[in-house]
């Protein structure tokens, strides 16, 4: 991307001496690129091994995630309760599995459905030279001025017993509660994508595509969106968390998913009341989302380093 | 003999900007026939750029727009063109090779998936053929260890080397004419000299007709047949290159060949390098007769008040001044 470093001459022998020898197709190289970003692979054990603890924990832990016991109120980590238990008895490693499917589903469905529409409304707003480009722009900022907890509000009370009954109950409440974070988050992406759009767009190669017959299609798919796409993962992978932590305040609100679905971020907002006493309660899914939000921040980096070629690795 | 390559009648391109037009070319004929080299000379913002890039259609419009005049390709006027037609005119049958090698090639892709892109999109090869025909590109435009050299990225090669791959690929489908826009003044002198040698060698190879845009009239001297001298968006001087060197009539033209430094006179005669004195006129407001009037020595009352026409003073030699035949050489 601009302003990236270029490659020093001692790299350009590095790389000359590479030539001579082996040749990787362009996924493996990427591979080879991404795999020297340690911390990027690291985060990407920690996220696919999560991912698969969330997927086949229940095989393993078969304890009922909202089987109450008094008897054993806000207890620490033991071997029969891995995580402690909440308030009411309730086992928190049955319910941190079972929240984190809805979490980082939610988190990723919202984060990709905001880059998506963002990346367009951008592509379209940063390629166009007259009144469309200004309006989707205005569309943008009208979006980010709207006052969000009522815009959230309005949304769920229209819409949430239309899409309950179309989809059923957490079906509805996903499918809804993924739009209504989307829909508040992809304005910053609209606009870092239009504003690489402006500046790419003028840009030699691309007019040297031009001038080889690239229709405006290809222009853009081809050659403007590759180079685009850097800072475009960056804010994708902030999206994730960004999205993670929505759901927990809409569930908070009881504007999500019913209070008996554990979440993430409902597990979070429950135990704030006992950090004193319990705070493992607290610290287990804080730390579940932290972990989360920053394996994928690193694979994004990765990502990006890996993605550019004139990045040397 | 049918019609001419490519010709240019009363081209006029003009840029709306917030204090009105700029007549950025105003006017402009040209005649470009098959295998032929022609050099447009002058000095920067005098419309080179402007008209090279009107015959494609790539100039950013708005602001800019063909305001009057045809471009004739082969007969055919390329004005009225646009989307899936004017794409096959590009490439195809015109291609061009900017003045910036640097910039010009897409960083985030090798060089040869670039030039397999056009191969595969114009001439419809598959995977396979492209690379082969790719690699065959890159050796005829000189690229040492082209086999390997194909999947080096942009930023892996010197200027020049891109310079070669840009002519590469704009040379891939084969085209009839090549427009290069200053293909060496981004590029060092011994690299400069390499690149004509090449642009002149593909030339007589593959015998297609150039257009070669500069500014530096030593180039227009070593590789052109016939040269356009433009000056503030018209045309001001057009002759086959001996003619011009040898007897130049418009006094701008004189001014340019005068401003070029001589090896074989400066030492004995231990004069300073003349320049032209002023600058080129705002295109906004252009001077009502002449454009050059304001700069010329020997201009008149009539240079100030008549725009002067376009006339043929000897067989190929037109010069738009009044004055051509009196000034002394």
């Amino acid at each position: 991307m601009a302003g990236s470093i270029r490659a020093l001459p001692s790299t350009d022998i590095r790389t000359a001496t590479r030539a001579s020898g082996r040749r990787f197709s362009p996924g493996l190289e990427a591979w080879r690129r991404f795999s020297r970003h340690r911390l990027a692979v690291a985060s990407g054990v920690i996220l696919v091994a999560m991912v698969l603890a969330i997927l086949f924990g229940t095989t393993l832990w078969s304890v009922p995630i909202n089987d109450i016991d008094f008897s054993a109120r806000l207890e620490g980590p033991s071997w029969q309760h891995p995580f402690g238990t909440d308030d009411l008895g309730q086992d928190l490693m049955a319910r941190m599995i079972y929240g984190g499917r809805i979490s980082l589903a939610v988190g990723l469905a919202a984060m990709f459905v905001a880059v998506s529409l963002g990346t367009v409304v951008g592509a379209i707003a940063g390629m166009s030279r007259g009144w469309v480009g200004s309006a989707l722009m205005w569309l943008a900022d009208l979006f980010l001025s709207l006052p969000q907890l009522p815009l959230l509000l309005l949304l769920i009370y229209l819409f949430r017993d239309h899409l309950k009954a179309v989809l059923g109950p957490e079906g509805g409440v996903f499918v809804l509660i993924v739009i209504v974070i989307a829909g508040q988050r992809w304005m910053p992406v609209a606009r870092l994508v239009r504003g690489q759009f402006l500046s790419l767009r003028e840009k030699e190669f691309v007019e040297a595509a031009r001038a080889l017959g690239a229709s405006k299609v290809r222009q853009v798919v081809r050659h403007i969106l590759p180079n685009a796409l850097g800072p475009v993962i960056v804010a994708g992978t902030i999206d994730v968390a960004a999205a993670i932590i929505a759901e927990s305040t809409l569930s908070f609100l009881g504007l999500g998913f019913p209070p008996d679905i554990p979440t993430w971020g409902r597990i979070l907002f429950d135990a704030k009341d006992y950090l004193d006493i319990a705070p493992h309660w607290a610290l287990i899914p804080g730390a579940a989302i932290f972990l989360t939000v920053l394996s994928i921040n690193f694979i994004g980096d990765g990502l990006r380093d890996a993605l550019d070629p004139r990045r040397v690795l | 003999m049918g019609a001419p390559l490519l010709e240019i009648r009363g081209l006029k391109t003009h840029f709306a900007t917030d204090d009105g037009m700029v007549q950025a070319v105003d006017g402009v004929d040209l005649v470009l026939d098959r295998g032929e080299t022609l050099g447009v000379v002058g000095e920067s913002g005098c419309g080179k750029t402007v008209t090279a890039l009107s015959v494609l259609k790539l100039i950013a419009m708005p602001p800019g727009r063909i305001v009057d005049g045809q471009i004739l390709w082969q007969g055919r006027d390329l004005v009225p063109l646009r989307g899936r037609e004017l794409d096959l005119i590009r490439a195809k049958e015109i291609a061009i090779v900017f003045q910036e090698p640097m910039t010009s090639l897409n960083p985030v892709y090798t060089v040869g998936e670039q030039i397999a892109e056009v191969l595969r999109r114009h001439e419809g090869l598959a995977r396979r053929a492209a690379h082969a025909k790719t690699v065959e590109m890159l050796r005829l435009v000189q690229i040492p260890n082209a086999e390997r050299r194909v999947n080096d990225y942009p930023h892996q090669f010197s200027g020049g080397m891109r310079q070669r791959v840009m002519i590469a690929m704009a040379l891939s489908c084969s085209p009839k004419l090549l427009i290069a826009d200053e293909p060496t003044t981004a590029l060092d002198v011994t690299i400069q000299a390499q690149i004509l040698e090449l642009l002149q060698d593909l030339k007589s190879r593959l015998g297609m007709a150039v257009m070669l845009i500069t500014h530096a009239m030593g180039v227009v001297a070593e590789t052109a047949q016939r040269v356009v001298v433009m000056y503030a968006g018209k045309i001001v001087e057009e002759a086959p290159v001996r003619q011009l060197f040898g007897r130049p009539l418009h006094p701008y033209t004189r001014g340019l060949i005068r401003s070029m430094p001589r090896i074989d006179r400066a030492a004995t005669h231990k004069t300073r390098l003349e320049a032209i004195g002023g600058v080129v006129p705002n295109l906004l407001a252009p001077p009502p007769g002449c454009r050059f009037a304001p700069r010329c020595r020997f201009a008149a009352a009539v240079c100030r008040e008549e725009v002067p026409p376009l006339r043929e003073i000897e067989a190929g030699h037109r010069v738009a001044c009044v004055l051509a035949e009196t000034i002394p050489p």
